[in-house]
């Protein structure tokens, strides 16, 4: 406990593990916030928390996870990921060792990313009262593009289309906690984004509107914009990209892939007419070879997401209002 | 005449008595007993002003009730004292419209024996016109569009009377008088016959549609609600093409006979089915499958039983008729998508499926499946209740204190409003995952609340978060929302259909419904009436692996229940060998936990069994494996496996010791049908034991038996005997589906009606 006190301990560890880690001349002060001066005046900023168990699975870890996905938020939103901040809440006893694995895989996510990590936090709470170690990461961006997204530019007739294949983060890490007997040659799509987004918006000007579909899956973020957008989304069955052995595990598992969460994909609704432009674009970039034009925006009925089965049926798919419950009676 | 007793009467008759010919009945009724007046409808129903000697009035009274025209329903005649006029004669007069509505609208109705003798009668100007009908018979529910019940707010307004079906309309002693539907081949709809590709056919309709049911076609064919998909029913290739196109695996189709002897050609019909096979309402009812019947084995696959109906309207007769052999008649669909019921869908959606088109220019305003029923101890056992039986309301011996709506479940929905004493019951909506039976079910809702003037202040909904018709009833603002826990709805259904208030004891097996304590609910006992419940009893809850993927794959309850009796020490069974590869991961997601909800029900109950058995390990429609299960059973056995009494909770360990028994029995080679048997003869029995220990502690000697599980007559009937024979008395369903798509009917029941009659 004697870590989180604030005292001797503290700075042993936030010098020893975090500055170590993240080396930058604006962390390395070690000032109470950092002073940035992008000299622009379009910010995106943003936090997330990240609690995942396991901590270490295949693909990747709570590290990059908690880096890439406070990218990709940035991303998304249209903006260059620039800084990130970091805080820690740690389990009493939890192995020095694991958090330097997880801060080493933070500094090569962040690496990775172009982003540097210029401040963090951290607490230590009693033994029990948390699952050993979350992150929470916040990120600022720079908006350069002259683009405007956001669901008011949703209109009929745009396609809407996902980065790549779906489900693998969270199949991944629901195999990876080692209660079932399964094994599925899988990886987490943890990813930074923002390259993938920058590919897009080059090749598609007519992007609307950006998400990454982590909790709750691709299903999930097409609700959301169609009801923020007050437009049905129409989603193809058939052109969904899932891979066999994601297809196979949720098969086993009871479970629709639509609704599982994704680390390294995201959705896109693009003008109609440039939706052969953006994804060939996203298919040249190695995060976005499988990406698919899978639906399109309709007028009616609004707030809606249907997916067009492989009968030619029509189902609702809609939010989730708790965990997944069978609802057949 | 005396004039001392003349007195003059005004009398209102309520209940279904428009559309129905009950305005030329009191006319007729009036002249008979020689009383001067008048009759007319409101909005209200018919009312009526009669003049006479007053036991002539009295008789008058009484034969409005007694000798009622065959489609109307009387619910209640009131009548009031006048002062006499002494006007002479007996007149029809005009309508009165306004607020305030509550006449009925009738259901569809099969065509009456005057206008069969009409259709086959060469001398007839109606002679072969497939849309004939008077005052008895014909279409209503599917055609009105709007109140009040009126040709112009038919489907029938596009088309004016010509002259001579305008004078029988008018004329107060024919049977067509103020038939909203009538017309005839001058004026009325007119058959077509189309290819599939929207091409006419030359020549007569009819006889082209004839020769290609012949060659085994797949013909669509639209009649009362909606369309259907017709082949012969004795060609096992054109069956099995219909089967292919329409993505229909294994769930039985039904069978159109042309006549009564026909039918007995393909099922035993039993004396008590008769009626209910040739009555107004024409359902499916299942019967008993002739050992010989010309029906090709892929028309109802591993089924005991046959769906059979008779022709309903002048189409299926003059069809049926030409064609000399049943046909397969099954929703016009993709799969479980809605019935098609608009021609632009039909021409859409039935293309890939159909060869051909036989089909009409009049418009059908609501779509309305064909009723299913069984027979059980003299009585309807309500399946399906929708085409021929709604919008009949189900009448209550209470009033409901404020205007309800109950909006159901999310499989094979039915919603349903209630006002005053009356429940008015929705046609089959469907599974609301379908977007376009969502859609059918708003604008059901909407339809229905018209129709009979009914603006809920109450909507009921499940428990379970994630049916649509919960999310619907959550979005509703400005009314009272009640939660209805699904295994009451089903008790307060049973009760309802048996006009009783309750308490009572209720066993309510079914599938899977939303328990009070965030669990899936299925093997209760319950304490309840129509304001509340009490959980009293059920089965032990065992792990769904895989929630939904468990339903599809009923070999997973079968590891679930043997995980749960022999842990690691498995016996060896050929269940086990079947899915040895995916065996220890399912194992070890019930154990874990994950997407893996825990459940009471019975449904899962008897699908672990049917998988234990080699029945079933896959099934492609709801209730596959537990009806595999029951037509499995050997009739000849009559035991029941012994169920001992454990711990305080009645029926706690019933599941896992029933399994037990069937896997001993299996594993000493057993038969089977043996098996299946002493399965459900030993549930049965220990539901009756069940009830007497919750007699012993609550008093109550009434047990209402719901939910979906007890469509298994097999089950129902050694449940009822057994309760009889220990001196309780048994409540079962018979206007009122039992099975999950009737659990929203139980809604309307709830809040509880303020007070008895
Ligand atoms: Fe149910
Ligand atoms: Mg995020
Ligand atoms: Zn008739
Ligand atoms: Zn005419």
């Amino acid at each position: 406990l004697a870590h989180g006190a604030g005292g001797k301990a503290t700075r042993t560890l936030v010098e020893g593990i975090f500055v170590e880690a993240f080396r930058n001349p604006t962390l390395e002060t070690l000032d109470d916030a950092a002073v940035l001066c992008p000299g622009v005046d379009r910010l995106a900023f943003t936090t997330d928390s990240y609690v995942v168990s396991p901590l270490f699975f295949p693909g990747g870890d709570i590290g990059d996870l908690a880096v890439n996905g406070t990218v990709n938020d940035l991303a998304v939103s249209g903006a260059r990921p620039l800084y990130l901040a970091a805080g820690f809440i740690l389990e009493e006893g939890f192995p020095v060792a694991d958090l330097q694995r997880i801060t080493a895989s933070m500094a090569a996510a962040a690496r990775r990313a172009g982003v540097q990590v210029v401040t963090g936090d951290t607490k230590v709470v009693q033994r029990g009262k948390a699952d050993g170690c979350y992150v929470n990461t916040a990120g600022v961006g720079l908006l350069e593009r002259p683009v405007t997204l956001g669901a008011g530019h949703v209109r009929p007739g745009d396609a809407i289309i996902v980065s790549g294949p779906i489900g693998d983060h969270g199949v991944t890490v629901m195999l990876a906690r080692g209660e079932l007997d399964i094994e599925a040659d899988l990886v987490s799509d943890t990813a930074p984004l923002h390259g993938l987004v920058a590919a897009l918006l080059d090749a598609a000007p007519g992007v609307r509107l950006m998400r990454d579909a982590t909790r709750g899956g691709v299903a999930t973020v097409l609700n959301e914009i169609a009801q923020a957008a007050e437009v049905a989304v129409v989603v193809d069955e058939a052109m969904v990209p899932v891979r066999p052995a994601v297809t196979g595990a949720c098969e086993l598992l009871g479970i629709d892939p639509l609704y599982v969460a994704c680390e390294g994909r995201f959705v896109a609704v693009v003008d109609g007419a440039q939706a052969e432009a953006a994804v060939t674009a996203l298919r040249r970039h190695p995060l976005g070879q499988d990406a698919s034009v899978i639906g399109h925006v309709a007028a009616d009925p609004t707030g809606i997401v249907l997916l067009r089965t492989a009968f030619g049926g029509t189902r609702v798919v809609d939010l989730l209002v708790g965990d997944p419950l069978p609802r057949i009676c | 005449m005396d004039q001392v007793s003349v007195a003059r009467l005004h009398v209102r008759v309520e209940g279904i008595v428009q559309g129905v010919g009950f305005r030329p009945f009191v006319h007729a009724l009036a002249a008979e007993h020689r009383l001067a007046g008048f009759v007319g409808n409101d909005t209200g129903g018919v009312f009526v002003e009669i003049e006479g000697a007053g036991p002539r009035l009295a008789a008058f009274v009484a034969d409005l009730r007694r000798r009622a025209p065959a489609l109307a329903q009387v619910e209640r005649v009131t009548t009031e004292p006048v002062v006499p006029t002494g006007q002479p004669g007996f007149v029809i007069v005009t309508s009165v419209t306004g607020a305030g509505r509550t006449a009925l609208i009738s259901p569809d109705t099969a065509t009456c024996p005057d206008c069969l003798a009409e259709l086959s009668d060469p001398a007839d100007r109606r002679h072969g016109y497939p849309f004939t009908n008077c005052t008895n018979c014909g279409p209503r529910f599917t055609i009105v569009t709007d109140v009040p019940y009126d040709r112009r707010a038919t489907t029938m307004a596009a088309f004016p009377l010509c002259p001579d079906c305008a004078a029988e309309y008018a004329d107060p002693t024919n049977r067509r008088f103020h038939a909203e539907p009538v017309c005839c081949p001058a004026c009325g709809p007119t058959l077509r016959l189309v290819t599939a590709g929207g091409d006419p056919v030359p020549g007569p309709p009819l006889d082209g549609a004839v020769r290609w049911l012949r060659d085994g076609r797949v013909v669509a064919l639209k009649g009362l609600g909606g369309y259907h998909l017709a082949v012969r029913a004795d060609d096992e290739q054109a069956v099995a093409t219909l089967r292919a196109r329409k993505h229909r695996e294994e769930k039985p189709f039904a069978v159109m006979a042309a006549d009564l002897p026909a039918a007995r050609a393909l099922v035993d019909v039993a004396p008590a089915a008769v009626p209910v096979l040739t009555g107004a309402r024409r359902p499916v009812v299942l019967l008993p499958r002739r050992p010989d019947a010309p029906v090709a084995a892929s028309v109802a696959p591993d089924n005991r039983d046959l769906g059979v109906m008779l022709p309903y309207t002048p189409l299926h007769q003059l069809l049926l008729g030409r064609l000399g052999m049943p046909i397969v008649l099954t929703s016009g669909n993709v799969s479980d998508e809605p019935i098609v019921h608009r021609d632009d869908d039909a021409r859409a959606r039935l293309a890939g499926i159909a060869d051909g088109f036989l089909t009409h220019d009049r418009r059908i305003h609501v779509r309305a499946d064909d009723s299913v029923v069984r027979v059980f101890r003299g009585r309807e056992l309500p399946v399906r209740r929708s085409r021929g039986y709604v919008p009949a309301p189900v009448t209550v011996p209470w009033r409901f204190d404020r205007p309800v709506l109950a909006c159901g479940a999310e499989l094979k929905n039915t919603f349903c409003l209630a006002k005053g004493r009356r429940a008015f019951l929705s046609h089959h909506i469907g599974d609301l995952e379908n977007y376009e039976t969502l859609r059918a079910f708003t604008d059901g809702i909407e339809h229905f609340g018209r129709l009979f003037d009914i603006r809920p202040q109450v909507v009921a909904h499940d428990l379970h978060p994630e049916y649509l018709s919960t999310k619907y009833a959550l979005r509703r603002e400005g009314i009272e929302l009640v939660g209805v826990q699904h295994h009451h709805a089903h008790i307060a259904a049973c009760l309802a259909d048996n006009g009783e208030p309750g308490p009572v004891l209720g066993v309510a097996f079914d599938g899977l419904g939303y328990g009070s304590d965030g669990t899936l609910w299925g093997g209760e006992l319950l304490v309840a009436d129509l304001a509340g419940f009490q959980r009293v009893g059920h089965l032990d809850a065992v792990p769904l692996p895989g929630g939904p993927a468990a339903i599809r794959e009923p070999w997973r309850m079968a590891a679930a229940y043997l995980d749960a009796l022999y842990g690691d020490a498995l016996p060896d069974l050929p269940v086990l060998r079947r899915h040895e590869r995916r065996w220890p991961a399912v194992v070890a997601l019930a154990r874990s936990g994950l997407n893996s909800p825990r459940t009471s029900s019975v449904g899962r109950l008897f699908d672990a069994v049917s998988a234990l058995l080699d029945l079933r390990d896959h099934v492609s429609y709801e209730g596959q494996a537990a009806i595999a299960l029951e037509q499995r059973a050997d009739r000849d056995e009559r035991g029941g496996y012994r169920v001992e009494a454990s711990g305080p909770v009645p029926l706690a360990d019933v599941g896992r010791q029933l399994v037990g028994h069937v896997v001993d029995d299996l594993l000493a080679g057993v038969d089977p049908g043996r098996i299946a048997a002493r399965f459900h003869y030993g549930l049965a029995d220990a539901v009756v034991r069940a009830a007497a220990a919750a007699r012993d502690s609550t008093g109550l000697t009434s047990v209402a038996l719901s939910g979906g599980v007890f469509q298994n007559v097999l089950l129902l009937d050694r449940v009822v005997s057994g309760l009889e024979a220990t001196g309780f008395r048994p409540l079962v369903h018979s206007r009122v589906p039992r099975t999950t798509p009737a659990s929203p009917s139980a809604r309307p029941w709830w809040p509880p009606p303020a007070t008895p009659p």
